[in-house]
Formats: structure tokens, sequence, C-alpha cells
């Protein structure tokens, strides 16, 4: 194949990775890996590498509406980076001398994890008390309403919610995704977030989570120029009609929809990375 | 005291949001300058992405390689250039954010940002065999 069909072929399809990504709510870099390894026979390696450099492009691209309109809880993003930047690190120091069948099979049980996630109903729910830790830390805050009154929330469990979020973080590092589900599972199930806060925190916490692990894979030379640069321009460009058509449509049927074609990719992951094809 | 965090938490949200939104927006049209000189030098040519070869250079090396590159026109070097200002995207909000603290005297979160960032500076350290 030459560079240009190459080239051609992935904004394409990372333009279809970042719209799914952005109506399943999993983020660009679940299918881009798929894409890369099974569609286009590249090395696991460089896939994660520009996944990674994908995730960085679309979260503060998105982080940047939420953080004006003061939805982002940035105290509380800023202290589980300390979780997740140390996650990260180590993700991608495994990664580094982990083979590529078990990265490809991790990687398939982590897909079927976060699209059944990505199912379940979410309620918004609103924590009145601090925990005293969270009130020393001064992890509550305040978001605006659709009418612009502030909605004040608390949060608990502060260490259960920082330890989940190592592990979100290792996720990112090892696989090249954002772990946006883990993540929602130590804001809102541990932490007691309300969900729009969690989901645009998470989001926030993203670029600065992938920086600690790309600064690596960018030193061991996964990350290709001539792979990120159709990968990243695609994913944004993706995830930007994703939300415009969002807020057009029924989210659940859609969610429906992709998470049976993300449990299918995810088969087929563990299938190669068994066969050893990967 | 309180009216005043307030205002300078706002301010910070404000230059925050727009920081990450033009940085992803200019590493992206130099990514795209470089992808269109990169595939008119090379676009004909075979890909080889197949198997991967390891390489060990440190960050400071590769943006020398990077410099030197850009020079000479190379596209991959535009391209990585792209990369390293989208990197930097973020770093920049973690320094910002750090500053933002320090004029709010909140050195809890002063202190917490520190080592955030010394955490990347660790792993950049770790990401090369010395």
């Amino acid at each position: 194949m030459t560079i240009l069909a190459f080239t051609l072929i992935m904004l394409l399809g990372a333009f279809m990775a970042g719209l799914i990504g952005s109506l399943s709510g999993l983020g660009g870099g679940i299918i881009i890996i798929p894409l890369l390894t099974i569609g286009l026979g590249v090395d696991i390696h460089y896939a994660v590498g520009a996944a990674l450099v994908s995730v960085i492009a679309t979260s503060s691209g998105s982080a940047a509406a939420y953080v004006r309109e003061g939805i982002t809880n940035m105290r509380l993003g800023i202290f589980l980076e300390i979780a997740t930047t140390t996650g990260a690190v180590c993700g991608a120091l495994i990664s580094t001398i982990a083979p590529g069948s078990f990265i490809a099979v991790l990687f398939g049980l982590t897909l079927i994890f976060s699209s059944i996630n990505s199912l379940r109903k979410k309620e918004e729910q609103v924590l009145e008390q601090s925990s005293p830790l969270a009130r020393k830390l001064k992890l509550d805050g305040s978001y605006p309403d659709t009418n612009g009154h502030p909605i004040r929330y608390g949060t608990k469990h502060v260490l259960g919610g920082f330890g989940m979020m190592g592990i979100a973080g290792m996720m990112s590092g090892l696989l090249g995704i954002g772990s946006g589900a883990f993540k929602v599972i130590a804001m809102d199930n541990i932490m007691r977030i309300p969900f729009k806060v969690s989901t645009t925190t998470s989001n926030f916490m993203m670029g600065v989570t992938a920086i600690a692990s790309t600064v690596i894979y960018l030193q061991k030379g996964y990350v290709q120029p001539g792979i990120c640069m159709p990968t990243m321009i695609g994913v944004l460009f993706g995830s930007i009609a994703g939300s415009r058509i969002l807020i057009r449509s029924n989210p659940k049927k859609l969610r429906l929809f992709f998470a049976v074609i993300i449990l299918l990719l995810a088969i087929n992951m563990i299938y190669h990375g068994i066969a050893g094809k990967i | 005291m309180e009216q005043k965090n307030r205002f300078t938490d706002k301010t910070l949200q404000t230059i925050v949001g727009n920081l990450l939104r033009y940085g992803v927006w200019l590493a992206l049209s130099v990514g795209a300058i470089g992808g269109t000189v990169y595939l008119i030098k090379h676009g004909h040519e075979t890909i080889h992405y197949g198997s991967f070869t390891e390489s060990d250079k440190s960050i400071g090396q590769l943006i020398h390689e990077m410099i030197s590159g850009v020079r000479e026109g190379s596209g991959t070097a535009i391209i990585f250039s792209g990369i390293i200002l989208l990197f930097l995207t973020p770093a920049l909000r973690l320094v910002l954010s750090f500053f933002s603290f320090l004029i709010e005297k909140d050195y809890l979160y002063v202190l917490i940002t520190l080592v955030v960032m010394l955490i990347i500076g660790i792993s950049i350290s770790l990401g090369y065999s010395h």
C-alpha cells in the first residue's frame, strides 16, 4: 500500500472512529486501534501511539467548551491527575515490554467492559454532605443547571476513587485509550460526583494523563508522524460531527447499536490476539 | 476574599478554555501542512508499519532532529512539530493552573499541581535508557 492510499483510508477511518466514539460515548481511541491493527495490518505499538495522540486532540478540543461553561471541576481533575499520570507511566512502561498479543487481548476485554458499561442507566445524583477528606481537599463544587442556577454537590470515598483513577490511568497508558469508562466508575460510582461533572472532568484530565504516557511512547519511537497525522485530523473532525448529531438524535438507540458493533470488534481483537496475528 | 477567589476561578476557566481550543487548532494546522508536504514528497512510496522497530531517543534529541528537519522542509518533521504543539497544550494548561493557584494563595493545590508536573518529568526521564 502506498503512503497516499494509507493516509486517505486513515483520514476516512479515523473520521468514522471519531464519529462512533463520540456517539457511543466511548472515545475515538477505542476504534482506532482495531482499525489500524486488524484493518490495516499496522503493528499494535504504533497503533497505541497514534491513538494516544488522537486522545489528546479530542479531549482538549471538547474540554475547552466545558471548562469555559464552568461545569468541569478543575481542582478535582488536577488532584486525580496525580493518580492517572502515575498509572499512565506504569502502563506505558508495561506496554514497552509486553507482547502485542497480550495488549490485544487486554484491549478486547476492556472494550467489552466499556461497551456494557456505556449502556447502564445513569442517574443524576447530588451528594449533600462531603466527607472530611474531600472537604480538606476542596473537592466539592457547583455547576450551572440549564437555567444557569448553580447546583452544589459534595463528594466522598476520595481514596477509593483515587485508586480507581490509578487503574484508569494505567489502562490509558497501556492501551492508548482515554479510559472514560474507568474514570466514570471512579467518579460516579465511588465518589458520587454528578454525571455531568464527572464526564466533563474526565475529559479534562485525559490530555495531561495522555502526555505522561505519550512522552514514553515518543522516545521509544511508537509515535509515527505518518500514522498520527491522518489519525488525529480524522478523529477530531469525526468527534465534532458526532457531537453535532448527538444534539439532534436519540442517544439511547444509538448507544445500543454501537455497543453491539464494539462488542463484535472486541471479540475480533481477542481472537486475533490469541491466534497470535497481532 | 470569597468574592475575589471566585473571580480568579472564573478568569482561569476562560483562559484555560481558550488555550485548549486554540492550541488544538494550531497543532492540527501545523500537522496538516506537514502532512501535505509529506504526501507530495513521499505519497507514492510503500508503507512499512507492519513491524515495530524500537528506537531510543531522548526528548531533547527528538526536538533537535525535528528543528533541523523542519529547516530542511521535511514533512515528517513538520508533522512532528504539530504533535509536540499538541502535547504542549495540556502541559501549558497545567502550568497556567499552577500560577493561578499561586495567585489565589491556594498552596495545597500549588503543591498538587507540582506533583503532577513532577510525575510527567519523571516519565520523560523513564522513556529512554540513559
